[in-house]
């Protein structure tokens, strides 16, 4: 099937329909262009469909001489971004060894290895060498800081700024530009540390605040209390 | 890579010796048969499903071992005449047939692309037709199961090219759409799909429909045949999807069942072990480990407890293979997450009777601990398959070792990253504080690289489950306040609620078995 450039507001009925086409039809390999099409779609109005890139992923799989490698480094990009979710290992899960062996891909494998062990220093400085590959797919940064929040939210109650700094590769004045606005919607609050400058005391979850998950613990879902209504009638 | 099982073992056999005796004539009848199949055919029409089970379950086992321990059945053309020539009974003859063949004997290639054609023909009848049969759930199972099982055999048969004839390579060009994968999920879906079975436990859940209750069968005259397909299906496709490594679309078409109750699934042996082992498999590959473990631990119990009266079944070989893989996942599954609190006494005392001594090595993530991950991993892993056609052109190479090795490759990556884990949660164990310099010096590395570890630790214990949410996996939790950290250790939450709802039953049963008794 071949697509003209439609308008923006066709493309949202284009992406309905696409979801709905994996949702109906999700081993028909008709459907593939269109995946692919709803690849760059994803791209550029910065949405995200896991489901659907795996529909494609499996159709390469079952036919690897259809396969283009940009999308397919497009959709490893894409599942980056949704760190913490393990996208990116459902995705090389079938992707075939010896295309992994290619050089971006690489790269990108080696991206997603420091952000699963925390070396964010490690993976900006790598990401900034491969500025072709990131930049391709935009709300990148953005996506990749999110994700650095996430994980030391559930680490810190309070961490000092240059660790954060390190983290969301946001220094200076952007750093308190950021701040400022993250104190104002985030809930985020700033302390001076013991004379060795900034703390930041990040938004309290059961994570970095455990006694905050007790309570959940100690209440009965309401399905396990239906279960007795005909003896409490 | 080092492994001490070998991967293709129980596959090994089937290329050789495909000879078959010579003494063999399809044509010959013994009277033994001639009932046997007369008999079938009335019970399936009576719908007398418990006589139908016996003589699936028990009749067929025992002719099977003593005439055909090392022949096939008779053809399906010598006993057609029995039997009305009906053409439904024909082709699930047919389906038992060549299931007999695939178990006893080695398949040849034509035979092979027969069975998918009888399983097409059998499966167009039921998807297309008004079937008016009620068959037992455990042959409905078995059909579902051994689809699945000919499609992934078929698949490492045609991996391996090298030693292929001429006449073989020319039989795969030709019958090409012979256990295509399009196709082979395509009947799976249409099941799911015509059975309306997602549909059918959702009404359950409000009342409006009973099927769990029944087992699945029709007891207002219907017939169960395509319902329970459809629900079988499911666990089908999971299977499948697992083989392939797509285990989040393998864990979404098991969503219409509640794995944490009682099912149909768990009717039948075999659908029980197949869902809970690709289920927990799957939750493994997505780092949901208590989730994994969780199912383990209840399975294993449970076959634990029921074992022996299964062991005439001709499952039971099956039964305890599945048994042992589910083991070794359970031992991977609290190395890399020790929440051994989640399993039941006597399954964890079976787990260390086993791997015991490979567990507490495997926590030492040396290159030894690596061997054993690869080990354990490639003996319990499901036989992953390629579903693509080979080339013809190239020369002919092996690839049915490449999914393997690619999902294993993948696992051991994962398990590498982990590897400075079980130091820190050795520490965090025996702290209720401790500075962040101070863990350094005894970890042996510089501060920034301790915190990169801190945050695997949490990154690694915390799974995002299919809502999206996060989950601790945790046993040892902590936070980090300025440079100190605070250790949690998780106690094991008691759910009063829980308790209190099931005495609340139990009282009421009480009263109402007094209020019965007339004095």
């Amino acid at each position: 099937m071949v697509r003209e450039r439609e308008t923006p507001k066709q493309q949202q009925q284009v992406s309905y329909t696409v979801e709905q086409l994996v949702a109906v039809n999700p081993y028909n390999p008709d459907i593939l262009p269109d995946l692919e099409n709803y690849v760059n779609e994803q791209v550029s109005s910065q949405t995200y469909s896991l489901d659907a890139n795996l529909c494609l992923l499996r159709l390469y799989q079952f036919e690897p001489e259809r396969m283009s490698t940009q999308i397919v480094a497009r959709i490893l990009v894409k599942a980056l971004m949704a760190m913490p979710a393990p996208d990116f290992s459902l995705c090389l899960f079938l992707i075939p060894e010896r295309v992994q062996m290619e050089e971006q891909f690489k790269t990108l494998i080696v991206l997603s290895h420091y952000l699963e062990t925390g070396r964010f220093r490690q993976f900006w400085d790598e990401a900034a060498k491969n500025r072709h590959i990131v930049e391709a797919v935009p709300g990148f940064e953005q996506a990749i800081q999110t994700y650095a929040i996430h994980v030391l939210s559930l680490t810190y109650q309070k961490i000092p700024r240059p660790v954060l700094a390190e983290a969301i590769n946001i220094e200076g004045l952007s750093l308190d530009k950021f701040l400022e606005h993250q104190v104002a919607n985030s809930g985020w609050i700033l302390e001076k540390g013991h004379g060795r400058g900034q703390l930041i005391v990040l938004p309290r979850n059961e994570f970095n605040h455990p006694e905050l998950k007790k309570s959940a613990a100690d209440s009965v879902p309401l399905e396990h209390i239906t279960r007795i209504f005909p003896i409490l009638g | 890579m080092a492994t001490t099982y070998d991967y293709e073992e129980a596959h090994a056999t089937y290329d050789e010796g495909r000879h078959q005796d010579l003494g063999y004539d399809p044509n010959f009848v013994p009277d033994s048969v001639k009932s046997f199949v007369v008999h079938l055919y009335r019970h399936i029409r009576e719908k007398n499903v418990y006589e139908i089970h016996q003589m699936y379950e028990i009749s067929f086992q025992t002719l099977s071992d003593r005439h055909f321990k090392d022949t096939p059945w008779p053809s399906v053309d010598a006993v057609a005449h029995y039997v009305d020539n009906d053409q439904v009974f024909c082709l699930l003859y047919r389906e038992m047939w060549f299931r007999h063949l695939y178990a006893r004997l080695s398949p040849t290639l034509k035979q092979r692309i027969d069975s998918w054609d009888n399983y097409c023909s059998l499966f167009q009848v039921v998807l297309h037709r008004v079937v008016n049969m009620q068959l037992p759930n455990q042959w409905l199972w078995d059909m579902v199961d051994e689809f699945v099982y000919q499609f992934q055999s078929f698949c490492q048969y045609r991996a391996k090219m090298k030693n292929k004839t001429e006449q073989e390579i020319a039989l795969l060009r030709q019958y090409d759409q012979a256990w295509n994968v399009y196709g082979v999920l395509n009947y799976l879906q249409a099941f799911v799909e015509k059975s309306n079975i997602i549909q059918i436990l959702e009404q359950e859940k409000e009342g409006l429909e009973q099927f769990t209750a029944t087992d699945g069968y029709d007891y207002s005259g219907g017939s169960n045949v395509l319902k329970v397909l459809g629900y079988f299906s499911m666990v089908g496709l999971l299977r499948v999807h697992c083989l392939l490594g797509d285990y989040q679309t393998g864990l979404k078409c098991l969503l219409p069942i509640d794995i944490s109750q009682q099912g149909v699934y768990t009717s039948v042996i075999g659908s029980h072990i197949a869902t809970v082992y690709h289920y927990g498999f799957a939750n493994l590959m997505l780092r949901r480990y208590v989730e994994a473990i969780r199912e383990f631990n209840k399975m294993l119990l449970y076959i634990y407890k029921t074992k022996q009266f299964h062991q005439k079944s001709p499952q039971y070989e099956q039964i305890l293979k599945k048994n042992e893989q589910m083991y070794a996942l359970l031992a991977i599954c609290l190395s890399l997450c020790p929440q051994v609190k989640l399993v039941d006494e006597t399954v964890n005392s079976q787990l260390r009777e086993k791997y015991g001594e490979k567990m507490a090595r495997m926590q030492r993530y040396d290159d030894e601990a690596f061997v054993i991950y690869d080990e354990l991993f490639s003996y319990a892993c499901p036989k992953f398959i390629t579903p693509s056609a080979p080339s013809f052109e190239e020369p002919l190479v092996n690839y049915n070792q490449d999914a393997y090795r690619l999902q294993l490759k993948l696992f051991l990556y994962e398990v590498k990253q982990q590897q400075l884990l079980s130091g820190v949660r050795t520490f965090l164990k025996v702290y209720s504080t401790i500075s962040l310099g101070k863990l350094a010096n005894y970890m042996e590395v510089d501060e920034p690289t301790l915190r990169t570890i801190l945050l695997t630790y949490k990154h690694k214990t915390h799974a995002v489950d299919s809502d999206g949410k996060i989950i601790s996996n945790a046993d040892v939790d902590f936070y980090i306040d300025d440079d100190m950290i605070h250790v949690v250790e998780s106690k094991p939450v008691k759910r009063y609620g829980d308790y209190f709802l099931r005495q609340i039953v139990k009282l009421e049963g009480v009263i109402n078995d007094m209020d019965r008794i007339k004095l």
